[in-house]
């Protein structure tokens, strides 16, 4: 079960209507290491991965729809006012098309999302080292969003939610040094 | 102490048909020098942590575009 608040986990400040900058954002939105694909996987290995770990992903996976929830709120912003002359110029020209101005789960290319984007291997080492790789991918894209974006006051936003990659990496290591129960074990050798 | 930013120097052709970039970097970011956060480490005041994104200082790390220039007090 949830609780929702209804606040962003961090403001969300757009500058200027800009809806180049949305059609690169919606990759963290239905992208393959995107906030969608991240809060499901987590939310889904849980059930199968050792007690001691279980709370984190519950809490990383509630955690990713937060930054879904803020890259939504970006998109949003970015097109809610663009014409479809703007939306052309801007390359959402087939997104307009399909979708008119509503946000939907596609990569920054157009491709739909997909399970298959996300693994349930049952290993739990398999599983943990899945996410790491996940968080970093997504560091990754928000530093090439970051790269591409001229709005300070988004990148602000960027920059919250590059940190937040950073420190689920952390966890998720620290997650696998829980299981490998070595941890505060006199070494002798 | 370790370093999140590092170089490095591709081969360059004289048949490149693009202006080379000389210097190529990455990103190697603090939780791969930390493998089990230690009791006791230094913490952002409140406030400033909920707007940096972590309580502790040894995991920020942040990001500037080549369109910004970073806020003062942030490493780089």
């Amino acid at each position: 079960m949830w609780i929702y608040e209804k606040k962003l986990q961090y403001p969300v400040r757009v500058s200027t209507c800009n809806p180049k900058l949305a059609k690169y954002l919606i990759e963290q939105y239905g992208g393959a290491d995107g906030e969608l694909a991240a809060a499901l996987r987590y939310l889904n290995q849980r059930y199968s991965i050792p007690d001691k770990v279980i709370g984190l992903l519950t809490d990383i996976g509630t955690e990713e729809f937060a930054h879904l929830e803020m890259i939504a709120t970006m998109v949003y912003k970015l097109t809610k006012d663009a014409t479809p002359e703007q939306l052309k110029e801007a390359g959402l020209d087939a997104h307009y098309v399909n979708h008119d101005n509503a946000l939907f789960y596609n990569n920054a290319a157009g491709v739909p999302w997909t399970a298959a984007y996300i693994q349930a291997k049952g290993d739990p080492i398999a599983d943990l080292y899945e996410d790491i790789a996940a968080e970093e991918k997504a560091r990754a894209t928000y530093q090439w969003i970051i790269n591409m974006s001229d709005d300070p006051d988004l990148n602000d936003g960027l920059r919250f939610l590059r940190e937040r990659e950073i420190i689920h990496a952390q966890r998720f290591r620290e997650a696998v040094e829980i299981l490998k129960e070595e941890r505060d074990r006199k070494k002798f050798f | 102490m370790f370093t999140t930013r590092k170089q490095y120097h591709p081969y360059v052709s004289p048949f490149d048909p693009c202006h080379p970039i000389c210097t190529k970097t990455y990103v190697t970011p603090p939780n791969l020098y930390i493998p089990f956060q230690p009791p006791n480490l230094p913490q952002f005041p409140l406030h400033e942590a909920l707007k940096k994104g972590t309580l502790w200082k040894v995991f920020y790390d942040p990001y500037y575009g080549p369109y910004e220039t970073a806020y003062k007090g942030d490493i780089q």
